[in-house]
């Protein structure tokens, strides 16, 4: 039923995507597809790595780390944004678009008042993206 | 996970150096929970700076006629016995500056030798310009010319103590209208030319560097690494950061207050509008609701456009001024005013044995000083984003090209206006200062719409200005994170707006204001030292660049 999956990811929490990765190398087992890391990294250095270049190359290790543990197909994709704080959600429904995935899974925080006021990622990709979307609460 | 640590700091795209130190960036970083929103901030610097500044306010607003006039004490103090020091340091920006673009080192490419830019020259330029100094254009285009004009015809003036009571620049140019509008262009555009944007580019290109090129965290402290070493990360480093935090906030604050008081101006000359606390008020909310907008938006979605827009603006003013103006008069004003200002710059930007006090401390040294103070600010933002470009490109575009646009800005405006005044049109020097630009555009046609057309830039300035110190105090408060929860960048929007409507109901906007341009000083040492760490860090920069930049380098 699905071909591709995006999985966006955050590398400065990767402790707290256990569940998320659960769901997606479950659900890509089953459905025989394949799945595409995304990270949205800044051009100034970050906690996560110092250049662009760096970005890219950490997801690359931790896609390929996700392939011997779990014996999924996936890969990388990164995506250097100028104000990721804003243009994350936005971005990872673009980036669905452009690597033709046909499903997002992704990690989200259950809902609380301050989502009235600034949408969740999660919350925005669901309700922005053509495409099925699993939140993982 | 794990085998990437081995690996250390990869190298940027193409040919750079980076510095490899432990701090990793965020590890002093404070995340909590605060209600319903996330915050990820800088320990001891996000608190310290917001107490000081609430601190600073309630003092000020409680003890106005003491601290007053102490600010203002300590801030005269500075200019005018410190004028030497100023103006020194103004000519190394400068000379700093024009040696890098003639240097070999003019080559090094930021963010390494492949990097490719990340804005276009327009959005980038777009940006600069309205960041850093569009709202000043706006008030003193017309109004410094004039002042400078006057000033020099009327000669200099000697008082009882043996000193000059004129406020005249150099020897003045009595009772010669040729002479003294050359010199009174001349003025007006060392004030706004070469060293202003020296500045900027200085702390602009450094933060640059360090960040892009050296791995080091977007914020002012990681460009005393080559001085201070591992101790930037220390108190040494809390101290600076929060220094430029506190100059970014009260520089913003106080212009957003005065800027009330004369866009409020501006619309009573206009439209009638009553010049009361309440309408200046509503004027700082609605600046702060659509720089909130505007940060919210995003860098690319909000701050982009919103100083493309401005430019484009600006640019239909300047174009329509010197169309419907005197145009042969401007254009050969622009290059008579070019020339003058070169012969008079030596003079001019003389740091000891001047005669000319009153002007070489009182506007001088005085506008060096407010530079100074808003370099860390506008720095910054022209840091972030600049990557991509040489740093022959940089300097290039960060100061011979504003300072073109400058020259030609007070030509247009400033130098019709003052022959408009010779010519007898006395309401433009009897205007009050917000309201000089309207007057002299009442002289043309169409003046309706060309008003509008000002007052529309002068708010919109406001808020570029204020949504790209948004963001630059939330970085620097968050360790130099430019991907912090967004409430904090919200916080400060408003707590700058929050700042200026305390300021203005209660008094106090000229003694903070005094208070942000006295820390011109401090930043004006600091300043020196990252000279030193611009040659440093470029010298340790890979001679060789990359094929793909040289490519371009043909290019340019």
């Amino acid at each position: 039923m699905y071909q591709k999956m995006l999985v966006p990811v955050d590398l400065a929490h990767v402790d707290k995507l256990e569940k998320t990765i659960q769901t997606a190398v479950d659900l890509a087992l089953h459905y025989k597809a394949e799945i595409c890391f995304l990270g949205v990294g800044t051009n100034t250095p970050s906690e996560v790595a110092h250049t662009p270049k760096e970005f890219e190359q950490k997801l690359a290790e931790f896609a390929k780390d996700c392939r011997a543990r779990f014996g999924v197909v996936a890969m990388a994709s990164a995506h250097i944004s100028h104000d990721p704080a804003i243009d994350l959600s936005k971005a990872i429904v673009a980036q669905a678009d452009e690597l033709s995935a046909d499903l997002i899974v992704m990690a989200t925080h259950v809902p609380g008042i301050a989502d009235h006021v600034f949408a969740s990622h999660g919350g925005y990709v669901a309700s922005h993206s053509d495409l099925s979307v699993f939140l993982v609460r | 996970m794990g085998s990437e640590a081995e690996t250390g700091i990869e190298s940027p795209d193409g040919a750079a150096n980076p510095i490899d130190t432990d701090y990793e960036i965020g590890q002093d970083n404070f995340q909590t929970q605060l209600g319903p929103f996330g915050l990820d901030v800088h320990n001891p610097v996000f608190l310290i700076s917001g107490l000081s500044i609430v601190a600073f306010v309630f003092f000020t607003l409680a003890f106005q006629e003491s601290v007053g006039p102490m600010f203002n004490d300590l801030r005269v103090w500075l200019t005018s016995s410190l004028d030497w020091f100023f103006l020194s340091v103004a000519n190394v920006f400068v000379l700093l500056c024009l040696f890098l673009i003639v240097s070999p080192l003019g080559r090094v490419r930021l963010g390494g030798a492949d990097a490719i830019p990340d804005y276009s020259y327009s959005g980038w330029f777009a940006m600069l310009f309205a960041a850093g100094m569009g709202i000043g254009l706006m008030f003193y285009g017309v109004s410094e010319p004039i002042s400078h004009f006057s000033s020099s015809i009327g000669g200099t003036a000697i008082g009882e103590n043996g000193m000059r009571t004129d406020w005249a620049p150099l020897g003045a140019a009595a009772g010669d209208p040729d002479a003294a509008f050359d010199l009174g262009m001349a003025a007006t555009i060392f004030h706004w030319g070469l060293h202003p944007w020296a500045i900027y580019a200085t702390v602009a290109l450094a933060l640059a560097l360090f960040s892009f090129n050296k791995g080091l965290p977007l914020t002012m402290r990681s460009v005393f690494y080559p001085i201070f070493g591992e101790r930037v990360w220390g108190w040494t480093g809390h101290i600076i950061d929060i220094l430029a935090v506190f100059a970014t906030l009260f520089g913003l604050a106080t212009s957003l207050g005065f800027g009330a008081e004369q866009a409020n101006a501006g619309l009573d000359f206009l439209f009638g509008i009553p010049v009361t606390d309440g309408s200046k008020v509503f004027l700082i909310i609605a600046i702060t609701g659509v720089a909130l907008i505007s940060v919210l938006a995003g860098l690319d979605a909000g701050v982009k456009r919103l100083s493309e827009i401005n430019m484009v603006l600006a640019a239909i003013l300047l174009l329509f001024v010197v169309l419907v103006g005197p145009t042969m008069d401007i254009i050969k004003g622009f290059f008579t005013s070019l020339v003058a200002y070169v012969e008079y710059l030596p003079a001019l930007s003389n740091p000891i044995g001047r005669e000319d006090a009153n002007f070489s401390q009182g506007w001088t040294s005085f506008y060096w000083a407010w530079w100074i103070s808003w370099s860390p600010f506008v720095g910054m933002f022209i840091a972030r984003v600049s990557r991509g470009r040489t740093v022959r490109e940089f300097i290039t575009c960060v100061l011979i090209i504003p300072s073109l646009v400058c020259v030609l800005w007070m030509t247009a405006f400033g130098g019709t206006a003052v022959h408009m005044v010779t010519e007898g049109v006395t309401a433009i020097a009897e205007a009050g200062l917000p309201i000089k630009l309207f007057t002299m555009l009442e002289q043309l046609p169409l003046h309706e719409i060309t008003s509008f057309l000002g007052i529309v830039l002068v708010i919109v300035f406001f808020v570029t200005s204020s949504d790209s110190g948004s963001l630059v105090i939330d970085t620097i408060t968050a360790g130099g994170k430019v991907d912090a929860p967004v409430p904090q960048r919200v916080f400060w929007c408003t707590f700058e707006g929050l700042v200026a409507i305390a300021l203005l109901l209660g008094g106090g906007l000229g003694s903070l204001q005094a208070m942000a341009v006295s820390t011109g000083f401090p930043f004006a040492v600091i300043l020196l030292l990252a000279c030193y760490s611009i040659i440093q860090g470029l010298r340790s920069e890979p001679k060789s660049v990359g094929a793909g930049a040289q490519a371009s380098d043909n290019k340019d």
